[in-house]
């Protein structure tokens, strides 16, 4: 079947079995292999990449599902080299250990500071809630997390106070 | 000072900077095995047997062999030609590649299909035709020595049971004499479940041939490369240095790739068969219901003590599940590991303990996930019989260990079973945890919530490690002294390239290892790039697991930065036209005594030792420097642990409230990296103890081959941990070091089963088996404990 879809804002078109999931799509078509597969249940999200604006587990999306749609993966997370505050924030507070889960983590955590520029501790720990680490006991993603929203109202605010002064 | 490596006394290399790996990894430009990708690569995927165990009648593969997309199969009979259908195992058993004559577990592999791509590799499977005669499996290790017991292992010629060994430690007599007059003895049975580390990146390999070099390059999950590089040359026949591997980025590990596993050799032989390179990866279910299992220990365990508190001994029989073949990964002269270290932290005057392993038709393995070679086992028996002595005395807990624990000026210490404590300052790390807890005030909490029929528990434990292993004359792994080494490179202007022969699964070992290079060379962790992972780029070693990189090839990374510093001495000598006696090593330079002004520190030194300055005797060019760490003794690093709990008595449900954890693993290199390690300790104990055990039914199904029912803790199952420190140097490491990786694992899960119990002990409730899931916690409420490990029971 014919696919099309726009990932990281470039656009592809591939002929693909219609059972292909996006996370083989992504890995192995496309050869963006910073989305990973870790258990087949949609159980771990490793695999977490977004679907137009919300967060999918790649691994339980047929390929064909995302025909006309708009894909994210961690490739682009980043604005040329200037990183987005959550990769800042993972890097600055040790939220990560092997980098397996990492790519599925920052992509949900960029998807709550989008809904929710400032959450608590336990809102982190619930928009994480159906992803796995097994490195980090999560500790130190939750710090990754409040760092980028910290860091995101700072800059808003010095944004704002730019604008105004 | 003129002494090399005091810690955080020279230049300042250590501390919790940020890691250099990160950059990668938050790109998504790691590079893991399913990552790579070769022209013209095929896929493999292996067909598991459904049964537990049963006879072989016939394998036929002619219609896999005919779809469009398939490339070659092989079967046990394919690999019997080739005499490779076994492997030898780490602990000196053999396991089979593919079957030939019988499955022994479900999920064993039969056969191995290589396909254009992964999906037509797994239609394919459904095209072969396996005829099995079922046999009754044995599957509860304690029937697995009656007289009636089905033979796992009929291919063992003169095996008539399913004894794989007996073994023992400590003095029988002195240890019985001691209970016989004890004043107070307790006892408990205690079952330490099967479980699986489950890495997140699953084991895989890429596997390339090349038929006209005669060159064997292969990309795997693997902790140990060099050691995987020797196994797959005794395996194959190769010739060692035609083989490389290629360990990259490892999305975790924890033991579990350790092992060499049949699907490495199945896509090894798949691609001298179809002279392309052959992936092949494992799925989820595979990863659990195949690859090594930890734990299955299944403990029976004695303390004995005075009437006022004071432990005299401890005793233990235990049966260990070793499954189907005894594939245990760990030194040769302990078939149980390290057990025997399991009189803890305590200051007692006899043990014993006695260990018979057996075969059943379960999947092998045994030491995987953290466990420091089974004293996670040790540790967990001795911290639950020290509670349950406490609640027989109704001694307070902490007062019980405090009264008993081993004091400063008993180090080094010989233990009753032989091992030698390097250092420790025990009370001092358990009051500090009970202060961070604010212990007593826990205690008061305790009591007023019980008065209003609220379930609050307050668990402890101690732990002692032994890790690093080890010494040569003790400790080998198929005969392989278990060394490892660093050699160091140092170019002309000073930049240096460390190569050491562990492999980090995400321990940070490119930051650690540059830090303490960088701190005895006087250069910057940016100085230092650390190569691993590549057995043509790295010297032999035999790998990250027992928490011993830092113990060993940190201290080997050591050893030769000093030898380094040493040549760049005469160097600089050389160049200040003095005697290198002259000089002393200050603030990363060697200086000219009673002129500290003047000197030269590395990046100078370097470039005049490769310039036309007349080079002095022991000089040859270049300052570069190998080293190979023999320890002379295992590391002993130490903790106290203080979890606290809810327990909803209505749904048997456990919260997780609080967990404070003081560790002391000697110097920190980086205490962020530390810390990173002790949180996901923490939270494997709070897997295992509440949620995760791999369980089987009467067939031997498998009833945990998934994330569904094999429960891993989440960011709302795992509080924010609060952590304190204490720091008692390892004597004989050269920079005070000892292993962290595995101490949380090994310390944290005594302390939630001990909290739990506390919290249940108004139900009476004396002991419960992990993992201490609702319905089990709700059972032990009704005082119908259950053993969590079966189906059956």
């Amino acid at each position: 079947m014919k696919v099309t879809l726009t990932v990281n804002g470039t656009e592809y078109a591939r002929d693909v079995e219609p059972r292909l999931l996006l996370i083989h799509l992504l890995r192995d078509e496309l050869g963006l292999t910073g989305s990973h597969w870790g258990c087949d249940t949609s159980n771990c999200g490793a695999c977490v990449v977004w679907l137009d604006d919300t967060p999918v587990k790649s691994c339980t999306v047929l390929a064909v599902m995302a025909d006309g749609r708009r894909v994210l993966t961690v490739e682009g997370l980043a604005n040329g080299a200037s990183l987005d505050p959550v990769q800042q924030g993972f890097a600055q507070c040790h939220g990560l250990q092997c980098g397996f889960c990492t790519p599925g983590m920052m992509l949900t955590a960029r998807w709550l500071l989008n809904n929710n520029p400032h959450p608590s501790p336990y809102q982190v720990r619930e928009a994480i809630s159906g992803q796995v680490c097994r490195c980090t006991g999560y500790e130190n993603i939750v710090k990754a997390v409040l760092w980028a929203a910290e860091y995101e109202a700072a800059e808003h605010g010095a944004a704002e106070h730019g604008a105004g002064g | 000072m003129t002494g090399p490596g005091v810690a955080g006394q020279e230049t300042g290399a250590y501390g919790a900077i940020p890691r250099k790996e990160d950059a990668r990894f938050v790109r998504g430009q790691g590079t893991f095995v399913d990552d790579i990708s070769l022209p013209g690569m095929l896929h493999g995927a292996i067909l598991r047997s459904p049964l537990a165990h049963a006879r072989i009648i016939s394998v036929d593969a002619s219609a896999a062999l005919a779809h469009p997309k398939v490339e070659a199969v092989l079967t046990g009979a394919d690999l019997a030609g080739r005499g490779l259908a076994w492997m030898p195992t780490l602990s000196a058993d053999v396991q089979a590649v593919l079957a030939t004559d019988k499955v022994r577990f479900q999920g064993q592999e039969v056969a191995f299909v290589v396909a254009q791509d992964r999906y037509a590799a797994r239609d394919a499977l459904e095209l072969i035709a396996v005829e099995y005669e079922p046999l009754p499996p044995v599957i509860d290790a304690r029937t697995a020595l009656a007289e009636d017991a089905p033979l796992v292992r009929d291919d063992l010629a003169g095996r008539a049971d399913n004894r794989v060994f007996d073994w023992n430690a400590g003095d029988k007599t002195a240890t019985d004499a001691v209970f016989a007059t004890a004043e107070v003895t307790v006892g408990c049975d205690m079952v330490y479940p099967r479980s699986h580390p489950a890495p997140l990146e699953t084991c895989g390999i890429v596997a390339a041939s090349d038929a006209v070099t005669g060159r064997l390059t292969v990309w795997s999950t693997s902790q140990a490369p060099h050691a995987h590089r020797t196994l797959y040359s005794v395996i194959t026949g190769l010739p060692e240095h035609k083989i490389r591997i290629v360990s990259p980025d490892l999305g975790g590990g924890f033991g579990s790739k350790v092992p060499v596993y049949p699907g490495y050799l199945c896509a090894i032989v798949a691609s001298m068969v179809t002279g392309r390179p052959v992936k092949w990866v494992e799925d989820r279910s595979e990863n659990l219901m195949s690859t090594a299992f930890a734990r299955d220990y299944h403990m029976h365990g004695e303390i004995a003590a005075t009437a006022d508190g004071r432990i005299l001994g401890v005793r233990a029989r235990v049966l260990a599940d070793h499954g189907a073949f005894n594939a245990t990964a760990q030194p040769t002269k302990y078939p149980a590991g390290f057990f025997h270290i399991f009189t803890g932290s305590y200051d007692l005057q006899a043990a014993f303990c006695e260990v018979t392993g057996v075969y059943t038709n379960k999947a092998p393995g045994g030491v995987a996930y953290s466990c420091s070679f089974r004293v996670t086992e040790a540790v967990y028996l001795v911290e639950r019989l020290v509670d349950l002595l406490a609640r027989e005395l109704e001694m307070d807990p902490a007062q019980l260990r405090m009264r008993n624990l081993l004091r400063p000026e008993q180090f080094p210490y010989t233990c009753p079973t032989g091992w030698q404590y390097d250092s420790g300052d025990y009370p001092r790390a358990l009051a500090l945890a009970m202060d961070l807890a604010g212990y007593q005030e826990l205690r008061r909490e305790q009591a007023e919530r019980r008065g209003r029929g609220e379930y609050m528990g307050i668990g402890i434990s101690f732990f002692t490690e032994g890790v690093g292993a080890g010494p040569r004359a003790h400790m080998d792994i198929l005969g392989l002294g278990m060394a490892d080494g660093a050699d160091l490179r140092v170019h002309p202007t000073g930049k240096v390239v460390l190569a050491v022969s562990v492999q980090t699964q995400g321990q940070g070992h490119e930051t650690t290892f540059a830090q303490l290079v960088a701190h005895e060379l006087g250069l910057t962790p940016d100085d230092v790039e650390v190569v691993h992972g590549d057995t043509d780029r790295t010297p032999f070693g035999l790998g990250t697991y027992g928490s011993r990189s830092t113990p060993v090839s940190g201290a080997a990374a050591v050893l030769a930065a000093r030898k380094v510093r040493d040549r760049a001495r005469l160097v600089a000598a050389a160049m200040l036209e003095l005697s290198p006696d002259d000089l002393d090593w200050l603030d990363g330079k060697w200086r000219v005594r009673g002129d500290p002004d003047r000197g030269a520190g590395i990046a100078e030194i370097a470039m005049a030792a490769h310039s036309s300055l007349e080079l002095p005797d022991g000089v040859e060019g270049h300052l570069d420097a190998s080293a190979v760490y023999n320890p002379p003794n295992l590391t002993f690093p130490f903790g106290a642990y203080i979890c606290v709990t809810d327990v909803d008595p209505g749904t048997g449900e456990v919260t997780v409230r609080r967990f404070i954890a003081v560790d002391d693993c000697g110097v920190r290199i980086n205490p962020m990296i530390v810390e990173g390690q002790v949180h996901r300790g923490l939270a494997d104990g709070i897997g295992m103890a509440l949620m995760q055990a791999i369980a089987f039914d009467e067939n031997g199904n498998c009833l945990g081959g998934s994330f569904m029912d094999y429960l891993l803790p989440t960011a709302l199952e795992c509080p924010s941990p609060e952590l304190g420190a204490t720091v008692t140097p390892s004597p004989h490491h050269p920079v005070g070091a000892k292993g962290i990786g595995e101490s949380a694992t090994v310390g944290s899960p005594p302390a939630v089963v001990n909290s739990v119990v506390d919290a249940l002990a108004p139900f009476g409730v004396r002991h419960a088996d992990m993992p201490l899931t609702p319905a089990n916690v709700w059972r032990a409420i009704q005082g119908r404990p259950v053993r969590p490990d079966l189906a059956v029971s």
